[in-house]
């Protein structure tokens, strides 16, 4: 379960790079999540752009990185692909986070 | 539209360990091929399996504590996909498959549910779900409305 992190003013961009977030990574998910933000007082941007599946077990730990950033930080999704996206709009998570087609929506939308 | 071809009937088996899940997977999808299931009706399949699986794996066989297989049962039929799962682990407690109660998400973030999500899919994706044990096996038998 490989994340990177890159910058922008007021944003840090985490990208999974991975096509899964399912119960074999989930945790390894949640602990990469809290070191790559550590310290950091942006929203943070997930990039999901990879990311063909996730199960519950990938959903919770999604939750679980915005509890953890909560409240002085704002976890925002960008990039969900089909079976993502399912899965957010099933559970109504799609309500919770902030949900962008692209990045480059999201940056337009964050930079206001 | 065009009915698809009935697709025989095909069985995939798997260990019963959490990293055996993505496997057994992709081999079921594999099987399912020829019925030439769009992303949408392959998600749906996936996300069900994938939940069922992941319960049997952390719930059946984590009470056993032995080596067991997991075997999936695939047929098509003009009312969709059936797919069984069959484990040899502990029995369902209640004797019955867990209901479709969506966790609560209109709450604080410090509340927000991180789990309880996983039989609500399985029964919002799948139009049948029933479980019954079976001498010393569960089978969980799914239907879903794709490859129609």
């Amino acid at each position: 379960m490989e994340l990177t992190s890159s910058k922008e003013p007021h944003l840090q961009i985490v990208t999974v790079q991975g096509q899964r977030i399912d119960a074999a990574v989930a945790l390894a998910f949640k602990d990469r999540m809290r070191a790559i933000t550590e310290g950091g007082t942006n929203t943070v941007l997930l990039d999901l752009n990879q990311v063909q599946f996730i199960d519950s077990s990938g959903l919770g730990a999604i939750v679980a990185a915005m509890k953890n950033l909560s409240p002085e930080r704002k976890l925002v999704l960008a990039g969900l692909t089909p079976t993502v996206d399912k899965v957010f709009k099933l559970t109504r998570m799609d309500s919770v986070f902030g949900v962008f087609p692209t990045i480059e929506a999201a940056l337009a939308d964050l930079a206001k | 539209m065009a009915k698809r071809p009935l697709l025989p009937p095909f069985s995939v088996s798997l260990a019963g360990v959490e990293d055996a899940v993505r496997e057994g997977l992709a081999k079921t999808i594999s099987c399912l091929a020829p019925l030439e299931l769009s992303v949408d009706e392959a998600g749906t399949v996936e996300l069900v399996l994938a939940e069922a699986l992941n319960n049997v794996v952390e719930h059946a066989l984590a009470e056993t504590n032995k080596p067991s297989k997991i075997q999936i049962q695939g047929a098509h039929c003009a009312r969709g996909l059936c797919l069984t799962v069959i484990d040899h682990g502990a029995p369902m407690p209640t004797g019955f498959a867990p209901g479709a109660i969506a966790p609560e998400v209109d709450v604080a973030t410090s509340e927000m549910p991180e789990g309880g999500f996983g039989w609500f899919m399985i029964h919002t994706l799948a139009q049948d779900v029933q479980y019954a044990r079976i001498g010393t096996a569960n089978h969980l038998m799914l239907r879903l409305a794709v490859g129609l």
